[in-house]
Order: structure tokens, then C-alpha cells, then sequence
């Protein structure tokens, strides 16, 4: 298409939506004003205008496909014959899941910690140092970047040639100046992973680096002041003092990198394409749903799998959001 | 005193280690786009900044090029083709033997015709008879080589492997599906916000547990509905407004919960007042929400082009791979499949796909970061 047609389509799409709540409101208070005095319907009808579109919008693509994939779960590979717990018998005794459940058990324990913890360290370091905006904004770089696009640039990191040649990656080309023999790094089962886990944790630190630096301005200067008076090390302030009372914001960035690496599948889909023991639910699942023509059954099983792990963060914070309703 | 001064340097130092691992590999990877392709496949980008020898394999022109003079024929031309601004050291005639001879002095070749190659590549080639091929002999030589920079892979990516329309189909996509979602959830979290309704409570609950629930569990059923309703009308299953509708019911979520936020914080009083002058909900929220609001919407607009541009699952399960409707995530990821040990392709894409990010980063950072602090806060 060319960049008129295209231009053409994506004014059209977003000025249905304009003219919708725009000629709504108008007629409502058109007929309004005409009847004079108050219009009892008024009030709903404005109330179903200004919820009406986000609200289909939220039940057909998240209420209603949450129920429906369950429900498929359940049923067969087409979705026609219902077949009880089949599928997730399939999946317990299926390699490839069980491998996916422990890569992401992995993920979920080592990406969050790292990124989390280097974050904390550099916002730390950063805040007393004069360059250390510059670093922040240094660090914080990869989070505009695409996971497919971090992918390029990694591959081009971990790039493998025999041991002869010269090598083009720079890990390789560390390695061999230290000495060691070249690896093809993306190969080596289980530490594959790390290396995979490495980019997310490239691309994490800097969202919990912006955070932690706007939270350590919350900490009173003068708590500070006077532990380093007492005489207490900077090592000392930063595990007595700053941790504890960063918990909160700690515990936030935790869930939010935890979510995100829940659903983690760009990455490994163009790094590995799972192949060599790298496989998480998330490319097991778009596996699925294509592999064969698609197994709507047993993609349905792993995408509820994913939902599983976000059940406890879904009951926090709920339970948070009522405790803030009451104040 | 002197205790304090250490362990500053020592911050600055490890500072200094944890920005130069950050910023390497992204570097690495600009520096890579910008180099000729055959440099870049046999070194690592960190040697281009410096005069490197390299050692390559050119072949002369054939007997097309040949002029007599005298008694003899000769071959006048340069190796290079254009002056690059490599400097030959050494060169040779056999692969055997590929550092022979110093530039300047004459090799010969085994039917006896002999070369003389210099320094700028200029060569001679002199023989009794004429020259009978059409294909020139190969020359083996040793150069010094400048840093040299081009832009000749980005020509070729944006233009022969198709990564231009793939950019602009990007933007086709990511702009609706951040206005979208922009004008349907400002109107819903004004409701949330400032109008009374039977269930409003309930609603924000619904909007508070969908923040977490995995987009996987949408892909498949929303799949079928397209499918089906391709079937039905007779239309393609995949298109840009079905993608547009997708990306706006996963950001949803995320863009009410923002715009709630936000909206709740403006003091009550300004509300009432309107109200008092007869001002109805919507000219409350055109003269006086929208306004003030900007700071907000900008934040959340950027959030969530970054995410539409960068996202690749969702381009990939709702739009075709044809060059019409490819998007810059889902090319580059065909790229490395089927490219894959071409880098300057590969170097040069993910650098086209990571420019409008990187612009926005780099202008509109301040916002950015007052979403993502703001979007965490609750999240």
C-alpha cells in the first residue's frame, strides 16, 4: 500500500471514533435542551455513551476470551467435542511443557532479582555522582527498544566462528583474548538460558533504575545525614537504611518485571525458536496454536498455565486497590 | 577525608563498568550498520576505528581493457575500481604465496605476463601477446585499511529488502491503536471518575484485575471471532482495523487505569463549579478535562506507541507477513531466519526498527519516565 492509502485508512479508523462521541453528546444535548426542562434518561444515556465503546472493547477482547479459553481448554483440538481433562494430561506428560515450566521457573527467579537488584545498585551509584544522569539515561536506553530488536543486537553479541577464525562477537572475542575457546553460546543447553535471560535483564534494569531513583528522593535527608554522621559506611546505609525502606517500591517493580517475564516470547521466538532447550509457555503456546494446523485444545491449556502464575499478583492487587478504597 | 575520595572513585568506577556493559552491544550494533559489508563479516566492530591490515583478493579487468604499445599489451586499471583509501603494502599472484611481493616490484604469472601492483591499487599488467580471456587473474594483496564508514546498507535495506514499507505499515498500525484506545478510555475513566452509575465499583475492579491477565489468554478465541467473522462477510480475517481493535482491547486495561489516576487527582471543586454554570459531562470534559490533561496523555501515548511499535506477537498473529501489512518486528524476525549471517542487513534493520523509539526516547524522555513511575506506582 502506498503512504497515501495507508495515511488514508489510519484517519478514517481514528475519526469513527472522534464522530462517535462527538455526534452522541451532540444529539443528546440537542434533544435536551429542545425538551427544555430535565431530561430524566439524560443521565444514563450519557453514562452508556462514555462507557459504551471502552466497555464492548474490554468484554470481547479480555472478559470474554478469558471464560472462552478456559472452556477450550476442556475441548478438542477444533474446539468441537468436549474431551474433559485430556489436554491437560497431554501436558503433564508432555517433555516440552515440563521443560517449558522449569525455563520459566528460571526466568522467574533470575530476571527479576537481577534486574531489580542492579537497578537499586546503580540508582544508588548514580545519585551521587555528578555524570550520573547521563549513565541513568545510558542505562535506561534499552527499554525503548523492541525485544526482536534487542534479539539482533545480542545475536550479533554471542556471534559464533570457529576456532581459526577471528571473531566478530564481541563475548567470543573476550573469550579468546582471555584465552578460552569460542563458544556458540545460544547452543549450550541450560546455560542457554542465561544467556537468553541476560537481554531481559539488559532491557529491566532500567525500568526499575527510573523508579528506584524517583523513590530514593523520598528518603529523608536528614535520616541519611545522621548515619553518616554516627560514622556508618555508605555499604552499611545502603542495607540498613535504604532497603528497608525502599521495600514497597521494591516489591512493585518485582511484580511488574515478574509479569512481564511471564509472558517473555519474542525474545527466545527470535533468538532460539526454542530449539536447544530453551522453550517457555509463551512460544510453546504460539507453537500450538499454529503447529498442525493449531490445537486451540492444548494452546488453551497453556495460555491458562500463564494466567495461573498471575493469579497471586491479580489477588494483591485487588486487595490493594480495596484497602486504598476505604481510606 | 582521604577514605571519602576512594570510595567515590571506586562508585564512579563501577558506575563507569555498568554504563560501558550497557552501552556496548547497542553501539556495537550501530557501529556494525554503518561499515562495508565485507569488513564486517570477517572483523569485529571494535577494530573499525583504528587502521586495520586486511587481506583480500581482487581480479583484474580482461582483455577488453587491453591497449598495445610498442611491442607490448598492457592492462592499465586499478584494483579497487574507486579509491577507497586503502593502502597496499604487500601483494601476491598464488594463493599459495599471497604476501610475495612489495608493491612497486613485478610479479609474474605462470604464462608469463607480469603485473606490477602500487600502493593506491593502480596496477600494470604486461604481456608479449595479447590477451585471450575474458576474465581478468586474481591478485592477492595486503592492505592497510582506514576506518571507513558507509550508508550504503541502509540504502539497501530500506529500499531492496522491503524494511521501508515494513516501517511505514508500523506507523499505520501503532498510530490508531494508541489514538484509539487514547479517545475510548479518557471517556470511560471520566465516567469512572466523575459520574455515578449502578456497577461503577465493579467496573474498576474488572479494570484492576485485567492490568495482569496475559494477552495469551485473548490470542486464540479473538482468532476464532476474526476468523469467523472473516467467513461471514466475506473479508480478510487479518487487517490493519482488526489489529487496531486488538492492540486497543490489550491497552486497555492500562490506559483507564492510568487516565483514572490521573483524573481523580484533579480537585472535585473545578467539577462542581462546571456543573453549577450547567455545563453537561461532555462540555466539562472537552473544556476542562482534555486541557488539562495533556501532561497525562502524552505519557500515555508514548507508553503505548512503545509498546504497539516494539510488540511482535500480536502483528503476528493478526496480520498477514505479506510485504502489504509486514510490520518492522515480524521483518526483522523473518530477516534473522532467512539473513542470518548476513550482519549488515541484520545490523542495519534492528537499527531502522530501534530509530522511532530512540527519537522518542531521546526527545520525550521526561515524559516516558513520569508514565512508567506513574503506571508503577499502582501496576
Amino acid at each position: 500500500m502506498s503512504i497515501f492509502s495507508l495515511a488514508l485508512t489510519v484517519l478514517i479508523g481514528v475519526l469513527i471514533f472522534v464522530a462517535f462521541f462527538h455526534f452522541s453528546n451532540f444529539l443528546l444535548d440537542y434533544f435536551q435542551v429542545k425538551k427544555s426542562k430535565k431530561f430524566a434518561w439524560e443521565n444514563s444515556i450519557r453514562v452508556v455513551i462514555f462507557i459504551g465503546p471502552a466497555f464492548i472493547v474490554l468484554f470481547v477482547f479480555i472478559i470474554y476470551p478469558v471464560f472462552e479459553t478456559i472452556r477450550l481448554s476442556f475441548y478438542d483440538k477444533l474446539g468441537d467435542n468436549f474431551v474433559g481433562l485430556y489436554n491437560y494430561a497431554w501436558a503433564i506428560k508432555d517433555p516440552d511443557f515440563k521443560r517449558s515450566i522449569i525455563n520459566n521457573l528460571g526466568w522467574l527467579i533470575v530476571v527479576p532479582t537481577l534486574s531489580t537488584f542492579f537497578g537499586l545498585v546503580i540508582a544508588n551509584l548514580a545519585d551521587r555522582i555528578w555524570w550520573g544522569s547521563i549513565a541513568k539515561s545510558i542505562i535506561f536506553m534499552p527499554m525503548a527498544i523492541s525485544f526482536v530488536g534487542a534479539g539482533v543486537i545480542w545475536k550479533f553479541m554471542y556471534d559464533y566462528r570457529g576456532p581459526g577464525d577471528q571473531q566478530i562477537g564481541l563475548l567470543n572475542a573476550i573469550a579468546v583474548a582471555l584465552g578460552f575457546e569460542p563458544q556458540a553460546w545460544l547452543t549450550i543447553p541450560i546455560w542457554n538460558n542465561f544467556f537468553l535471560m541476560a537481554i531481559m535483564i539488559w532491557i529491566q534494569t532500567g525500568l526499575a533504575l527510573v523508579i528506584f531513583s524517583a523513590a530514593l528522593r523520598t528518603i529523608p535527608k536528614e535520616t541519611l545525614d545522621a548515619a553518616r554522621i554516627d560514622g556508618a559506611s555508605e555499604l552499611k546505609i545502603f542495607w540498613k537504611i535504604i532497603i528497608p525502606y525502599l521495600e514497597q517500591t521494591i516489591l512493585v517493580i518485582w511484580t511488574i518485571i515478574t509479569l512481564l517475564v511471564l509472558k517473555v516470547f519474542d525474545i527466545i521466538y527470535a533468538m532460539t525458536n526454542g530449539q536447544w532447550q530453551t522453550e517457555v509457555l509463551a512460544n510453546l503456546m504460539y507453537d500450538w496454536m499454529f503447529r498442525g494446523g493449531g490445537d486451540t485444545g492444548r494452546g488453551s491449556v497453556l495460555a491458562f498455565c500463564i494466567l495461573i502464575g498471575v493469579i497471586p499478583i491479580l489477588a494483591w492487587n485487588l486487595y490493594r486497590h480495596k484497602q486504598d478504597q476505604k481510606v | 577525608m582521604k577514605k571519602i575520595t576512594l570510595s567515590s572513585l571506586f562508585s564512579q568506577l563501577l558506575l563507569l563498568i555498568f554504563v560501558i556493559a550497557w552501552i556496548a552491544p547497542t553501539f556495537g550494533l550501530f557501529i556494525s550498520s554503518l561499515r562495508d559489508k565485507d569488513v564486517l563479516a570477517i572483523s569485529g566492530w571494535w577494530t573499525s576505528f583504528t587502521t586495520t591490515e586486511v587481506n583480500e583478493i581482487y581480479r583484474t579487468e580482461g582483455k577488453d581493457a587491453q591497449v598495445k604499445e610498442g611491442d607490448y599489451y598492457f592492462i592499465k586499471s586499478n584494483l579497487f575500481g574507486e579509491d577507497k583509501g586503502k593502502e597496499i603494502f604487500r601483494f601476491g599472484v598464488t594463493s599459495k604465496n599471497i604476501d610475495e611481493y612489495q608493491v612497486g616490484e613485478s610479479a609474474s604469472f605462470k604464462d608469463e605476463t607480469e603485473i606490477t601492483v602500487f600502493e593506491n591499487g593502480d596496477y600494470i599488467w604486461k604481456s608479449q601477446e595479447e590477451f585471450k580471456k575474458k576474465k581478468g587473474k586474481r591478485v592477492f594483496v595486503s592492505a592497510k585499511s582506514p576506518p571507513s564508514f558507509t550508508l550504503d546498507n541502509y540504502k539497501e535495506v530500506l529500499f531492496k529488502e522491503g524494511l521501508g514499507q515494513a516501517f511505514l505499515n508500523t506507523f499505520a498500525v501503532a498510530l490508531p491503536s494508541t489514538l484509539i484506545p487514547l479517545i475510548i478510555c479518557s471517556f470511560f475513566a471520566y465516567a469512572l471518575t466523575w459520574m455515578k452509575f449502578y456497577g461503577r465499583d465493579i467496573l474498576l475492579a474488572t479494570i484492576i484485575a485485567s492490568l495482569v491477565v496475559p494477552l495469551q489468554m485473548s490470542l486464540i478465541p479473538i482468532l476464532t471471532i476474526y476468523n469467523d467473522f472473516g467467513a461471514l462477510f466475506g473479508v480478510a480475517a487479518k487487517s490493519y482495523p482488526g489489529i487496531w481493535m486488538a492492540h486497543t482491547g490489550f491497552g486497555l486495561a492500562s490506559t483507564t487505569f492510568l487516565l483514572w489516576n490521573f483524573l481523580k487527582s484533579l480537585p472535585q471543586e473545578m467539577m462542581e463549579a462546571a456543573k453549577v454554570d450547567g455545563a453537561t459531562h461532555y462540555d466539562t470534559f472537552i473544556k476542562i478535562v482534555v486541557p488539562l490533561s495533556i501532561p497525562a496523555f502524552a505519557s500515555i501515548f508514548i507508553l503505548q506507541f512503545l509498546w504497539v511499535w516494539n510488540d511482535l506477537l500480536v502483528g503476528l498473529v493478526f496480520l498477514d507477513k505479506h510485504p502489504s501489512e509486514i510490520i518492522l518486528t515480524a521483518k526483522l524476525k523473518e530477516l534473522l531466519g532467512s539473513r542470518g549471517e548476513n550482519w549488515e542487513i541484520l545490523t542495519t534493520g534492528a537499527f531502522v526498527s530501534m530509530t522511532v523509539p530512540l527519537f522518542i526516547f531521546f526527545s520525550l524522555q521526561r515524559y516516558f519516565i513520569r508514565g512508567l513511575v506513574a503506571g508503577s506506582i499502582k501496576g
